[in-house]
């Protein structure tokens, strides 16, 4: 047990803690008006799907371009079980079947697909996420192509703030156990790790599965954020934006999603108000940052609040090293 | 009762037999070589019993308490059952620390499950203490422990071999095949290996079967070697009765005459 009250453990919580009450006080001071919130919270449901889909791009290496059909299942949960009963507990309720159809979907779609590699994995998966999303158009409890609107919004900063927690400390422990380890040996090497008793089909279906019905909560909270849940809000688009934070966070580094999240999500609020122009700059801020930082802001590295003292004093040697350099 | 009992293996690809029809034992202990020219099938025959390739006909046994079927078992499953390899071109997580690629071997010996490793409750922090000291251990023995947080990578080549090795014998296998582990070594460093695969031998009681090209390191440590040329096994015996073979000398050392 002592372990679990550690310093480094202790230090997070009180980090954790800081940044909750940070931000509850900027929201009762109304420096976060309602506008901010929705960005606050689009930021925190796509930490959770960054999070959860670099467990299977980044630490076990398995390009899934499927991610948004997981997160229309908990969306679609969470949707209709808060129309029979527009409470807390009829979202967690729906948050909980939406899990175990994640679990159970994730599994058919996972046992076949994982054993296909690289592009035609990519492939494979993508086609299943445009499955669900034809299965959904086409059932009646999720209302069609009409989708489910209305939903009662649920959502408040604490709430969101719990789940953001849970996802990173779920993620972050996996990636730091014996099982994330065999994961990352499979992104590694699979051969070698095959050689060293590690089952690959195993770890790839598990860190898959956990992916899955992490991104399906997410979902479940999407639902209850933005009142209206439609067939094409989970396309190939939403799992491309997933991936986005993915890779331009730094595949494999968890913080990097995090940060990416953040970046990504604040961007997008600052540019609405140039229409067009927006996707243009987005874009363009995407290709210089995978310019200058080709393996994502943090490559596969943890930037922590313990190694972020160094990790700044790094890069501003590294940059200042840069200007010495004669033309 | 030999520790492995290799039974009739071919490995046909195609029309080509690479291996046809190989049969011999291991006897527990022994250091056994493995030799042929290029092409003789050696490494395909180290592949079939290790799992990566499933025989076209004839079986391995593992004999282990009881005697257990190799030849119809996955990679990972031989690997657990304790038998462990290296690879001709070296596979090490070059990415990880030293000190991770020794982990991820013993990943069998974690006593928590998927739940731990979600949670870190329970066992975790205790167990992983465990598996860090045992890693550790197990670096000391091959002089890499100072280098426990460097990437694999960044090791010298010689190095890196025998981080190979260890990370095979974290596994806790006591059988271990080496595939051409002095290649590309210069004679020094060849020289050191030699000593190092006969000091952990001795060691751990451990049994190996090496597929060498380099004869000085074969000569001066296996005990019994056996010739593969085009697929079949032309000979066995000791180190001075294969120098002396004139089937092997024609196949193989002939050249040098």
């Amino acid at each position: 047990m002592t372990a679990l009250f550690s310093k480094k453990n202790l230090l997070w919580v009180l980090f954790a803690i800081g940044v909750f009450i940070l931000i509850q006080v900027l929201i009762q001071m109304r420096i976060i008006t309602p506008h901010y919130r929705f960005m606050m919270y689009w930021i925190s449901i796509y930490i959770i799907l960054g999070v959860s889909l670099n467990i299977i791009i980044g630490i076990t290496g398995q390009l899934s371009l499927g991610h948004a059909g997981f997160m229309s299942i908990g969306a679609y949960s969470a949707a209709i079980m808060l129309r029979e009963d527009p409470s807390l507990s009829g979202l967690f309720a729906g948050m909980a079947i939406g899990f175990v159809i994640t679990l159970v979907v994730s599994f058919v779609v996972a046992m076949p697909t994982l054993k296909l590699k690289g592009d035609y994995l990519a492939i494979a998966t993508l086609g299943v996420g445009e499955i669900i999303r034809i299965i959904i158009l086409n059932m009646k409890i999720t209302e069609g192509a009409r989708g489910i609107s209305n939903i009662p919004h649920l959502i408040s900063w604490p709430l969101m703030f719990v789940f953001v927690v849970l996802a990173i400390i779920v993620a972050s422990n996996f990636k730091n156990s014996a099982t994330g380890r065999a994961c990352i040996a499979i992104r590694e090497d699979e051969i070698a790790a095959e050689s060293l008793g590690v089952n690959p089909v195993k770890y790839k279906v598990i860190a898959f599965m956990l992916g899955a019905v992490m991104a399906s909560v997410a979902g479940a909270l999407y639902a209850t954020t933005y009142y209206v849940v439609k067939p094409e809000t989970f396309g190939i688009n939403t799992s491309i934006n997933i991936l986005i934070i993915v890779v331009f966070g730094g595949m494999g580094s968890l913080s990097g999603s995090i940060v990416a999240a953040i970046f990504i999500g604040i961007t997008n609020t600052l540019l609405q108000p140039y229409g067009e122009l927006r996707a243009i700059i987005y874009a363009a801020i995407l290709v210089l940052v995978m310019i200058f930082r080709p393996k994502g802001l943090f490559g596969d590295r943890e930037v922590t609040i313990f190694t972020i003292k160094d990790d700044l004093i790094r890069g501003i040697q590294r940059l200042t090293r840069r200007k010495e350099k004669p033309a | 009762m030999s520790l492995l009992r290799i039974e009739k293996i071919s490995k046909s690809f195609g029309g080509l037999m690479a291996v046809s029809n190989v049969s011999f034992n291991v006897e527990k202990g022994s250091l056994i070589g493995l030799i042929g020219p290029n092409g003789a099938g050696k490494t395909t025959l180290f592949n079939v019993l290790t799992g990566v390739y499933a025989p076209s006909n004839g079986k391995v046994w593992l004999h282990k308490d009881v005697d257990i079927l190799l030849s119809d078992k996955k990679p990972h499953q031989i690997a657990q059952i304790g038998v462990a390899r290296t690879f001709q071109n070296i596979r090490l997580f070059k990415e990880l620390t030293v000190l991770d690629n020794i982990k991820i071997a013993m990943n069998q010996q974690v006593e928590y499950g998927l739940i731990g490793s979600l949670s870190h409750l329970g066992v975790f922090h205790e167990a992983e203490h465990t598996i860090h000291q045992k890693a550790l251990q197990i670096l000391a023995m091959v002089s890499l422990d100072k280098l426990a947080q460097e990437k694999a990578k960044n090791l010298p080549y010689g190095k890196q071999r025998q981080l190979e090795i260890a990370r095979a014998l974290a596994t806790g296998s006591k059988l271990l095949f080496l595939d051409e582990p002095a290649a590309g070594m210069n004679p020094q460093e060849t020289q050191e290996l030699t000593s190092f695969i006969a000091s952990i031998r001795k060691k751990m009681d451990l049994t190996i079967v090496l597929i060498e090209h380099d004869m000085s390191l074969v000569m001066k440590i296996c005990e019994k070697i056996f010739v593969l040329d085009y697929g079949k096994l032309i000979a066995s015996g000791t180190p001075t009765q294969i120098k002396n073979d004139p089937r092997v000398i024609e196949a193989y050392l002939g050249e040098e005459e």
